[in-house]
C-alpha cells in the first residue's frame, strides 16, 4: 500500500546479505557520530519556523486518523472566527484537492499538498507549499497533516504546536494503541462529542485516563464542530496561542511542540548534526 | 510506515560522514532507535537495502540498537523502565514522570574503509 515502508518486499529478499565487493582492503575506521537521523528534515523545519516567526504567524500541525474531523474542525473554526483572525491552511492528502476546495469555500486561502503514496508531510513539502501562500498578514497557519496516527509524529514541519484529534467513534483507548502520536500532542481534541449519546462505549474519562497513561502532558478539550461550549473553549485556546505567538515575535522568541522525539534527545545527548 | 523515508535520510547522513572522512566504502552503520521515536526497527531493516542501493553504503551492515523507555518519577525519583503505552513510574505507579530515554532516532557510529596509502 505504502511506497515508504517497502513492505511489499518479502523478508527473504530484503534480508539476503549483499556480497561485499572484492578488492584491496583499506584501513577500517570507526566514526562516532551521534546525530539525528532526520537532521536534514529538522534543518528545513527550523527554516520554516523562522519564516513563521518572521511574520508572527502561529503554525499548528493537525494530526489524526483519517475521518476524525480535521477538515470539519477547520471549516467550523474559520466560520466561527468570521475574519477575526486571518487564517490559511495547508492541506495534506495522498490525492485530490477536495479538502483545499472545502477550505477555500470558507473564504480563506488553502494550498493542497498531494503526497502520492507518502504517508506523512515532511518539512520540505511544507516549505514548497509556503511558496504558494503569502504569510504576510496571517495570524494562523493550520497544517492539516495526512490522516495517519503513526508516521506524521516523527517529522517536524516547523510548527509551534501539535494538535491531535481523537474522535468519539474511534474508541477511548486510541491513545494506548497509538502512544507516540498522542504523546506528541500539545493539545488533544476529543471530537464528535455529539455522538457520545449514541456511542456509549466511549467515555471521555477513559480517554483522558488513556492519555495520562502514555505520559501526555498537554491540554484536552472536548468538542463537536457543530458548536457549543467545548467549541468556545477551543476558540479561546486558539486566541491564547495567537497572543502568545505575537508576544514571542515582540521578544524575538520561538516555540516548539513540547515533544519532539528525535531532536529533543539529540540535544540531550550533546549531539549535533555536524555539517 | 515511513521507514523508507527515514532510511533515505539515514543514507544522506552516512554519505556525508563518508565524504568528510574520505571513505571508499561504508562497512557498517549503527543506529539507536527508541520505542517512542515512531519507527519500527524491523521495518527499518527491511527498507534499508532499498535506500542504500547504489550508494557508498550499499554493502554496509545496519545494526539497529533498540533502547527501552526509561522514566524518572517526579514524585518518588525512582528511575524505571516503562511500556510505550504505559508511561508511569515502575516503583510507585504515578504518571507524573519524565522520559529520559526511548525517544531517540540517532545515527551513532559509521565504520568506514579508506584507501590504504600507496595502494594505487
Amino acid at each position: 500500500m505504502c511506497r515508504d515502508c517497502g513492505c511489499s518486499l518479502g523478508p527473504a529478499a530484503t534480508r539476503a546479505p549483499l556480497a561485499a565487493p572484492a578488492g584491496v582492503a583499506g584501513k577500517i575506521e570507526t566514526i562516532e557520530v551521534i546525530t539525528a537521523i532526520l537532521g536534514e528534515n529538522d534543518r528545513v523545519a527550523a527554516h520554516n519556523r523562522g519564516h513563521f516567526d518572521g511574520h508572527g504567524v502561529l503554525a499548528l500541525n493537525l494530526m489524526s486518523s483519517p475521518g476524525a474531523g480535521k477538515t470539519a474542525l477547520l471549516e467550523a473554526t474559520i466560520r466561527a472566527l468570521d475574519g477575526r483572525l486571518r487564517v490559511a491552511v495547508v492541506e495534506g492528502d495522498l490525492a485530490t484537492e477536495n479538502d483545499a476546495q472545502r477550505i477555500r469555500a470558507c473564504g480563506v486561502p488553502a494550498v493542497q499538498i498531494t503526497t502520492g503514496n507518502a504517508c506523512h508531510l515532511d518539512a520540505t513539502m511544507v516549505h514548497d507549499a509556503l511558496h504558494d501562500l503569502p504569510l504576510a498578514g496571517l495570524d494562523v497557519l493550520f497544517i492539516e497533516n495526512v490522516g495517519n496516527l503513526v508516521c506524521p509524529a516523527s517529522f517536524d514541519l516547523g510548527q509551534h504546536r501539535n494538535l491531535t484529534l481523537l474522535s468519539v467513534p474511534e474508541g477511548d483507548d486510541k491513545p494506548a494503541k497509538y502512544p507516540v502520536m498522542f504523546r506528541a500532542a500539545d493539545l488533544c481534541l476529543i471530537t464528535k462529542t455529539d455522538l457520545l449519546a449514541y456511542i456509549t462505549e466511549f467515555t471521555t474519562a477513559r480517554a483522558r485516563d488513556s492519555l495520562r497513561q502514555i505520559g501526555f502532558g498537554g491540554e484536552t478539550l472536548e468538542l463537536t464542530s457543530r458548536g457549543g461550549e467545548g467549541f468556545d473553549a477551543w476558540l479561546a485556546w486558539l486566541d491564547r496561542e495567537v497572543e502568545a505567538q505575537r508576544s514571542r515575535k515582540r521578544q524575538g522568541e520561538t516555540a516548539r511542540p513540547k515533544i519532539q522525539p528525535e531532536g529533543a534527545h539529540a540535544h540531550a545527548a550533546g549531539g549535533r548534526p555536524h555539517r | 510506515m515511513h521507514e523508507l523515508s527515514v532510511c533515505q535520510a539515514l543514507i544522506e547522513q552516512v554519505e556525508r560522514v563518508a565524504r568528510e572522512n574520505d571513505a571508499s566504502r561504508v562497512v557498517s552503520i549503527v543506529i539507536s532507535v527508541g520505542p517512542l521515536s515512531g519507527v519500527e526497527p524491523q521495518l527499518l531493516e527491511h527498507a534499508y537495502p532499498l535506500a542504500a542501493a547504489g550508494t557508498i553504503a550499499e554493502h554496509a551492515t545496519l545494526t539497529v540498537e533498540t533502547v527501552p523507555v526509561r522514566v524518572r518519577c517526579r514524585k518518588c525519583a525512582a528511575e524505571t523502565v516503562a511500556e510505550p503505552n504505559r508511561i508511569v513510574c515502575g516503583a510507585c505507579g504515578d504518571w507524573q514522570v519524565d522520559v529520559t530515554e526511548g525517544e531517540e532516532m540517532l545515527l551513532r557510529r559509521v565504520e568506514i574503509e579508506t584507501e590504504a596509502a600507496g595502494v594505487h
